[in-house]
């Protein structure tokens, strides 16, 4: 069966954690990809730098969704610092999964929002 | 191999791929490829890979310069491939047919040498919303330059084009240009291109077709359609990537200024200025891709071997059998008409599935499909998805194909428990 689906994977999709709206929040940031049209809002909830709650939301393909749902538990109770610091191989180590270049984007996707969150931007520089 | 049999012999699909090398190779840890998106690009016969190798092997030369032999060879060759064209879309005379990279470029080659001279303020350039991106982008830039205006033909819910529509827009007196295409890739309609030609020339307009989903499928006749223009790709249709064709009615494609300048194009040139080479050259600018040229010449052969009526018919009743499948699935969603006006495209949903996610569980089980919007962004917006999948025919495509997206489409229902 298939590789790139497995359970955990599926599991995260059929029962996002942390899925939702955080209101108010400190941080908010949402992003998509024009070409699937998968899309990711995350807010956050700051401490003294640290990440006190994270909540996400959107809609898109498993592995999108997926990766998000299991970005905010890796994260959760950690610092902004911790999140500036993260790479791409930390997030795609913990789906677990092999990842095509063509699906990369959608496992990425949250990471990206994510640290826009922490850098606390608005919306993406021109 | 008695020719006697010839006619009452069956379209043996199965024996066809025989002679498609890469049918034969395994994919994702052994599994036999199944191919089921041939509307984004054929897989080629042997002899079409044979006959690129060939002409570099025994015929390079540039063509059109050299008065040694491998250059008459080679000029000969690329001469041909531009008949066999011809005939296979019974265009009146070869020099009639562009050899370009492929429909982008064809359609880009009108709207910027035709566009440019003939579009200006308030004139209207009429498309439809089953367009590709590239029958579209190419006339939003000359529309924007030369101030003319764009409209699009709308759909019904089944994805045929609301003809009504067009006339409202001819009876403007403004639409310069008709710019369809004869077979949705997104959905598969067949559009009626003979209707809408006559009715644009009633009008006063030129009519361009985006041939690149039907030329490789169905019979084509660009004199009994009556196009202006018609457009299509050699890579859909069996010839290799890199070479297409634009098919243009001689005064039309005479009276128009070059595409691009260079060698190859020009009759004389000085410091000042140049006159243009008689057609095709005119609008051939620069070594065009002449072993490209001569394998689509060889995809023709074969095409035409098989019969174009015998592909339409055996890809008919491919979709016809692959419709009541996946009809049968609980939770798939079709797009695109059911009837005769549909080819061997069968663009589907199932349940909340995205489709990323139904084309990479297909993909573990060896199955190539395509998902995503199909390069038809304005389409699925209409039709209130943001992705499709879609499988595709072709002549090398069999029942056994389908049963096997069938199931894996069953396993994909398991997975994210799609509810009946």
């Amino acid at each position: 069966m298939s590789d790139l689906y497995r359970e955990h994977i599926l599991d995260h999709y059929r029962n996002p954690r942390n899925y939702g709206t955080l209101e108010p929040h400190d941080r908010s940031f949402e992003d998509s990809n024009p070409l699937c049209g998968d899309r990711v809002r995350i807010d956050l909830r700051l401490d003294n730098g640290t990440i006190a709650d994270i909540a996400f939301s959107g809609r898109g393909c498993a592995i999108s969704q997926a990766s998000a749902s299991i970005l905010t538990e890796m994260v959760k109770g950690q610092s902004l610092d911790f999140v500036k610091a993260l790479t791409a191989d930390d997030l795609l180590d913990e789906l677990g999964i092999p990842i095509s270049p063509a699906r990369r984007k959608c496992a990425l996707l949250s990471l990206k929002v994510l640290k826009a969150a922490a850098y606390g931007l608005n919306e993406w520089p021109e | 191999m008695s020719t006697l049999h010839t006619h009452t012999r069956q379209f043996d699909a199965r024996a066809l791929r025989e002679e498609f090398p890469i049918l034969q190779r395994l994919v994702r840890g052994g599994k036999p490829l199944i191919y089921l998106d041939s509307a984004a690009t054929s897989q080629k016969p042997a002899a079409v890979i044979q006959a690129l190798e060939d002409f570099y092997r025994t015929t390079n030369a540039n063509i059109h310069r050299g008065v040694y032999e491998l250059s008459e060879a080679a000029t000969l060759a690329y001469d041909q491939a531009r008949a066999k064209v011809a005939r296979l879309i019974n265009a009146p005379d070869p020099r009639e047919c562009i050899f370009v990279r492929n429909t982008t470029e064809a359609i880009n080659l009108v709207a910027q040498s035709w566009g440019r001279a003939n579009l200006g303020p308030g004139d209207i350039v009429v498309l439809s919303l089953l367009e590709h991106h590239s029958n579209i982008v190419p006339w939003q830039l000359i529309a924007r330059e030369r101030g003319a205006e764009l409209r699009y033909i709308d759909i019904d819910e089944s994805g045929r084009l609301l003809l009504e529509q067009l006339d409202e827009y001819l009876a403007s007196g403004r639409v310069k240009l008709v710019s369809a295409t004869h077979v949705s890739n997104a959905l598969g309609t067949i559009t009626p291109v003979a209707e809408i030609v006559e009715r644009a020339h009633a009008a006063g307009a030129v009519v361009l077709v985006d041939g690149a989903q039907s030329v490789p499928h169905l019979p084509v006749d660009v004199q009994a359609l009556g196009v202006d223009f018609y457009a299509f790709s050699g890579h859909k249709m069996l010839g290799p990537m890199g070479i297409g064709v634009l098919y243009g009615r001689r005064e039309l494609l005479e009276a128009m200024p070059p595409f691009l300048g260079g060698g190859d194009m020009i009759r004389t040139v000085t410091l000042e200025e140049s006159t243009w080479a008689d057609l095709p050259a005119k609008f051939e600018a620069g070594t065009p891709s002449v072993a490209d040229a001569v394998a689509l010449g060889v995809a023709v052969d074969y095409l035409q071997r098989l019969s174009m009526p015998a592909i339409r018919q055996h890809e008919m009743e491919l979709v016809r059998y692959a419709l009541a499948r996946l009809d049968e699935i609980p939770g798939v969603t079709l797009y695109g008409p059911v009837g005769e006006d549909r080819s061997g495209v069968v663009s589907f949903t199932l349940g909340d599935v995205h489709p990323h996610d139904i084309a990479g569980i297909l993909d573990s089980e060896g199955i190539a499909i395509r998902a995503g919007h199909h390069c038809a962004q304005p389409l699925m917006r209409r039709l209130g998805v943001v992705a499709t999948a879609r499988a595709s025919v072709y002549l090398y495509n069999t029942e056994e194909d389908i049963d096997r997206l069938v199931d894996a489409l069953l396993i994909v229902r398991q997975l994210f428990n799609i509810e009946d």
